[in-house]
């Protein structure tokens, strides 16, 4: 164990509550009209989650496509002004900052997004990309002392110094998905928000860069929000994992436990839709195969949202919106049938 | 089983002001009757350019097939004219391409684009081509048929669209469909859904299947038999046992070693190839792969390892086939 880690892991007994998230919600309206625009419906996107997360480590948040993940990573990072609820960040409140609260918070909480291509500037160079947030946050108002650690943040992040003279035209995905990060290193951060940040990367160059981050996380103590749609990298990167669908949150768990005992009939379906490239054990696994579609976030199904497609629904579930507990120590499931 | 397809030594190329894009470089595969096909491969290595090529939609003037044969039951496609090759699209091969969203008309019916395929290359009147495209859509297990003819393309959600897709590539009863990346932009439980509708199908209606995809879990659940690409080379191919069991090129080991795995626990080390594909307009005449290879010695320098034939239909092109390890030593 490093000397880093040890200090995040003693802090994290202390800091148990790094970030808190409190019943978050986020409506988006729908509007019709020109001139005089009325709301007419809500996108409920993220519809009343709870989680927190300790110091160092990384809390996987994994769902399809609607189903809210990206939209509360969006809510941590002050990106959205949240319909109601909480978020804390070292006890806390984000909402209530002050402007020099907020850039301090915009320092230490950073994101990694999905798409390496349209995340960076293309008029700009990768060394001018990597010294703004430092210029901005006047953390090196020197420009000698900024160019010096633009070299060694591309260090960091296995690339070439040549690179700061380039444009990120003339790099590949996983070289902009390397500036990206080397991009939210540059302000030490405390907290990274990566939102499907290898997601469109080839599988060769995915397992670099997810070697990168974890790397990265021990030698600088982050913590991670890692939001994916892959649940095989999620079980390799994250210490936990929450399941979302359709704005509210299913299961959280310990990853080996989530992936290893799966509780809610979302998260098994889940599990049972992902390939596995051994054709040995793909040949031996039950495909079961669950049906229909995710419903519009407009017009959620009223109980619980999953009961369309569920094949453990019972009457009830159409009614009752299932209570969030914990069926075993540090399991929390969102379903009244298991 | 009769063999359907047989590609020998097909060579795309693009000019660029770049220099040319040997974009594939000699690829020789085959595919029987009713059989699933999977080519592997990451972002570059030719995948999609033969798919096109097999099909004769590569972009000219900048791409050109200079070299190869592409034989459908004993005919070679790059022989024919225009005229002739357009039966064969559609009738004989059809394709269900990646994006949903961007393959379908947007501003026509969905029962017009469905029809229209279906008139084109049967020849049959509206009310026939009209119960044509009910019984598809009934096929691809979209219900309420008739009502979904009406709808337009942004009515249905990506599933929905694909399934579509799937429904006009099977509207002229075609004996070998081309899907390249078909479920890569689908949630899972979605691609989940459509890989399983497109096994049926192929079962059913004993259809050949080339599936093109970067996806190695979807190989495993699907492919009878498995074809990596490297670089616009076919490095090896074999059985979807073969591949993934006993690997004989280190670059099929690579990325079995850099995938992360569902069933691998938490913290399982990656083991990423180093570096990065090569640019396919400065290629040596040396192994493509050496300069990511752990194996490379000078020898994989000086000529392009040949195929050579391992037991069944496992090939292989390395000079150090021989001398890999084994992907994972049998701990799960």
């Amino acid at each position: 164990m490093s000397a880093v880690e040890e200090t995040a892991s003693a802090s994290a007994a202390q800091q148990m509550d790094f970030l808190q998230v409190n019943d978050l919600r986020m409506y988006f309206p729908v509007t019709e009209g020109i001139l005089i625009q009325r709301k007419v419906a809500e996108v409920k996107a993220v519809d009343g989650i709870s989680f927190s997360m300790h110091k160092g480590e990384t809390l996987g948040l994994v769902g399809e496509s609607g189903c809210g993940k990206t939209t509360t990573g969006r809510c941590i990072l002050q990106l959205e002004k949240i319909t109601s609820g909480q978020i804390r960040y070292d006890g806390n409140d984000v909402t209530a900052f002050n402007k020099a609260e907020m850039s301090a918070y915009r320092q230490d909480v950073q994101v990694i997004f999905q798409d390496p291509f349209s995340s960076l500037n293309p008029r700009m160079k990768i060394g001018e990309i990597l010294a703004e947030p430092m210029r901005v946050h006047k953390i090196i108002t020197n420009k000698q002392d900024r160019d010096k650690r633009v070299m060694e943040l591309l260090n960091i992040c296995g690339l070439s110094t040549r690179f700061a003279d380039r444009y990120p035209h003339e790099m590949s995905g996983g070289q902009r998905q390397r500036v990206g990060i080397a991009r939210a290193l540059s302000v030490d951060p405390k907290f990274i928000v990566c939102d499907e940040a290898v997601s469109a990367l080839d599988v060769s160059i995915q397992a670099q860069v997810i070697n990168l981050l974890e790397d990265l996380r021990e030698e600088f103590g982050l913590t991670y929000l890692f939001i994916s749609h892959d649940l095989s990298v999620v079980r390799h990167i994250c210490h936990r994992v929450a399941v979302m669908y359709l704005g509210k949150m299913v299961e959280l768990a310990d990853c080996d436990e989530l992936f290893d005992n799966p509780i809610h009939p979302y998260t098994r379906a889940l599990l049972d839709a992902v390939p596995i490239p051994d054709p040995t054990i793909e040949a031996a696994r039950a495909h079961k195969i669950v049906t229909g579609e995710i419903p519009s976030p407009m017009n959620p199904p009223p109980g619980c949202v999953f009961h369309p497609r569920c094949s453990l629904a019972v009457d009830g579930c159409k009614q009752g919106v299932p209570e969030f507990r914990e069926v075993k120590p540090n399991h929390w499931v969102a379903c009244t049938e298991v | 089983m009769a063999e359907l397809l047989k590609i020998q030594g097909l060579k795309t190329q693009f000019f660029t002001s770049a220099g040319t894009v040997k974009a594939v470089d000699g690829v020789t595969y085959d595919v029987d009757q009713g059989e699933t096909v999977a080519v592997v491969g990451e972002s570059g290595c030719g995948k999609s350019v033969t798919a096109l090529s097999i099909m004769r939609l590569v972009a000219e003037p900048a791409g050109r097939v200079v070299d190869g044969k592409i034989l459908f039951q004993d005919q070679d496609l790059l022989q024919l004219s225009e005229e002739e090759m357009r039966k064969v699209r559609g009738n004989n091969i059809a394709m269900v391409f990646q994006e949903p969203m961007t393959s379908l008309n947007p501003v026509l019916t969905i029962g017009l684009q469905l029809k229209e395929t279906v008139q084109q290359h049967l020849g049959v009147d509206d009310a026939t081509a009209q119960a044509r495209a009910i019984e598809l859509l009934g096929l691809v297990g979209m219900s309420d048929a008739e009502r979904r003819l009406e709808q337009y393309p942004h009515h249905l959600s990506g599933g929905m669209r694909q399934r579509v897709m799937i429904a006009i590539a099977l509207s002229c009863e075609p004996k070998l469909i081309i899907a390249d990346e078909p479920t890569t932009a689908l949630d899972v439980t979605i691609q989940a859904q459509i890989l399983e509708l497109m096994k049926n199908l192929t079962r059913e209606l004993d259809v050949a299947m080339i599936i093109i995809t970067h996806n190695l879990g979807v190989v495993a659940r699907y492919a009878d038999r498995v074809n990596v690409m490297y670089a616009g080379k076919i490095i090896e191919s074999g059985t979807a046992e073969d591949i993934y069991h006993d690997p004989k090129h280190p670059y099929t080991l690579a990325l079995l070693k850099s995938v992360p795995r569902l069933d691998h626990p938490r913290g399982a080390k990656l083991d990423p190839v180093d570096g990065q594909p090569p640019d396919l307009a400065r290629l040596d005449d040396g192994c493509s792969f050496r300069p990511r290879c752990r194996y490379a010695d000078d020898g994989c320098a000086k000529s392009f390892p040949p195929t050579e034939h391992i037991d069944g239909i496992h090939y292989s092109a390395c000079f150090k086939k021989d001398e890999l390890e084994r992907p994972f030593k049998e701990a799960s």
